[in-house]
């Protein structure tokens, strides 16, 4: 079985070189892995994201998902996407922003509704279906954000946080949600956040990152036990893997001038 | 609200013309006579007396007037708005159209429109069409403009993650068109349409002047600006039916926007 993304020696500058946003990014990604991205702003943790679903190009490097190149990949709705805001359309109805990408890939109305229906169950905004975005509270019109890139059963989710915006308890709800909805379907699930027990919660993996320029210093697997519940955050091993992953994030960014004079005081 | 609104402006009128009345008060060459600031009432008035000796009522003869106009207007607007929108989306999606032709269009809304206004009548009527027709050509030239340029800014305003949704839909750029950037400017193009609904109606008044057509508002105008001397009124009624259908243009272009333009309701204004 092919891996479900595979990135070698991926390179992204923008403003004509001058900057660096990614370097020689090398990561093989499994189906139904949940790999997670974590590390500080200007990392290229979104620009990586965008890459692997041909959204921008890579200046250099080469990038597999599914066995095909990203352009494929893309037209073959091999992937959905999901992104800090839901993005959803104020003029349709929760049911009919969860169907635009079947119309696109020219689904027939009876397959939309069916379809719609299930996702609509799989999210649990049932009764909610004719009701518009602005009706909606944030992690609602996240979920519907959710359904909408999972409707065409796409084998690869892409998150840029996602959760981002919402309330702490709102997260921990839907990351539950999440966890559940990813072993429902088996898709493989690639997370941009910049939440460190986010990440611990929800991967397999975490793939650390640091800045100017953007590259991988670590990749930390998560061997907490499936499934994994609101116990979870209590155990001791999870508070374990948040020090070390907050360690490695800290290790990374001890190379950036500021905070190393800083500590040197 | 609305009374309220009409009492005030009625007593202003009233109260200004009494006032310059009793102080004999002269702004440069103008006077408050009954000449120059009839009463509100006569103006009304005078739409419920005979426009000819034993004619029909005036009020009868600007609504066919109206109606007239309002047939030119509403063509002029259709017409005006379609076009207006083809060439927004054509300019779109060609930056290099857009900088070629966007000085033109602008240049084309510089001219005065009772200069535009005789030529068109020529051409379009050695084709045989209808006069009317010319008119309302030159109604829509004075519509298409607002509808071309928030067309270009309603299809430029979809939010870019909604664009890179498409993207990753591999959606078509006409399934972007239509699903999304025409969608997301409704609002823009209701903006501009309110404009184009009165400017059609003026459009089509002034329109009607060089066609030399006497069934329209604008024909009406003419007239009674001869006989202003004799009856003032008769010109301030004309031009209050005037308003009234540049207004009833407005209110159906707001009424359909309401139907239409489907959004969060803090962003209703």
């Amino acid at each position: 079985m092919s891996a479900a993304v595979s990135l070698r020696k991926v390179g992204k500058t923008f403003a004509r070189g001058e900057v660096t946003a990614l370097q020689e990014i090398d990561l093989d990604v499994q189906p139904g892995e949940f790999i997670s991205l974590i590390g500080p702003s200007g990392c290229g943790k979104s620009t990586l994201l965008r890459i692997v679903g041909d959204l921008i190009q890579p200046s250099s490097g080469e990038v597999v998902v599914n066995g095909k190149s990203a352009d494929q990949a893309r037209r073959d709705g091999d992937y959905g996407i999901v992104f800090q805001e839901a993005v959803l359309y104020d003029w349709r109805t929760v049911a009919r922003n969860i169907a635009l990408p079947l119309e696109m890939a020219g689904w027939d109305r009876p397959k939309r509704d069916a379809r719609v229906k299930e996702m609509v169950e799989l999210v649990e905004l049932t009764g909610f279906e004719k009701r518009h975005p602005w009706e909606l509270s944030g992690g609602m019109q996240q979920r519907v954000a959710i359904a909408r890139a999972l409707s065409f059963s796409p084998a690869l989710l892409l998150m840029d946080e996602p959760f981002g915006a919402l309330d702490e308890m709102t997260r921990e709800r839907l990351n539950g949600e999440l966890l559940r909805i990813w072993a429902d379907t088996g898709c493989t699930v690639l997370f941009v956040t910049h939440s460190i027990a986010e990440a611990v919660f929800l991967s397999t993996r975490v793939v650390v990152m640091s800045p100017r320029p953007g590259r991988i210093t670590e990749i930390i697997p998560i061997d907490l036990p499936q499934p994994r519940t609101y116990e979870t955050r209590e155990e001791a091993r999870f508070f374990e893997l948040v020090t070390q992953l907050r360690e490695a994030l800290h290790g990374g960014s001890e190379r950036e001038p500021s905070l190393r004079a800083a500590r040197a005081k | 609200m609305l009374l309220a609104v009409l009492a005030v402006l009625w007593g202003l009128w009233e109260g200004f013309k009494w006032l310059g009345e009793e102080t004999a008060l002269r702004i440069g060459t103008f006077t408050v006579t009954d000449l120059t600031m009839p009463h509100l009432h006569e103006i009304v008035g005078q739409l419920f007396e005979p426009s000819r000796t034993n004619g029909p009522l005036l009020i009868e003869v600007l609504w066919d007037s109206a109606l007239f106009t309002a047939k030119e207007a509403a063509v002029g607007f259709v017409l005006g708005a379609t076009i207006g929108f083809a060439i927004g989306v054509v300019l779109h999606h060609s930056r290099l159209l857009q900088r070629g032709l966007l000085p033109y269009i602008v240049a084309s809304q510089t001219i005065p429109i009772l200069a535009i206004a005789p030529m068109v009548v020529v051409w379009t009527g050695s084709r045989g069409t209808p006069a009317w027709f010319s008119v309302a050509i030159i109604a829509a030239y004075l519509t298409f403009f607002p509808v071309t340029i928030n067309t270009l800014r309603g299809l430029d305003s979809a939010d870019p993650r909604a664009l890179e949704l498409m993207r990753s839909y591999a959606a078509s750029k006409w399934a972007v068109l239509w699903k999304l950037k025409v969608p997301a400017s409704l609002p823009y193009l209701f903006a501009a349409f309110k404009i184009s609904a009165t400017a059609s109606v003026v459009g089509a008044i002034v329109g009607e002047l060089p066609s030399s057509i006497q069934d329209g508002l604008g024909g009406a105008i003419l007239n009674f600006n001869q006989y202003y001397l004799s009856s003032p009124p008769s010109l301030w009624a004309t031009n209050l039916v005037a308003a009234t259908l540049g207004i009833s243009f407005f209110a159906i272009v707001a009424i359909a926007e309401r139907f239409v333009v489907r959004r969060a309701p803090e962003h209703v204004a």
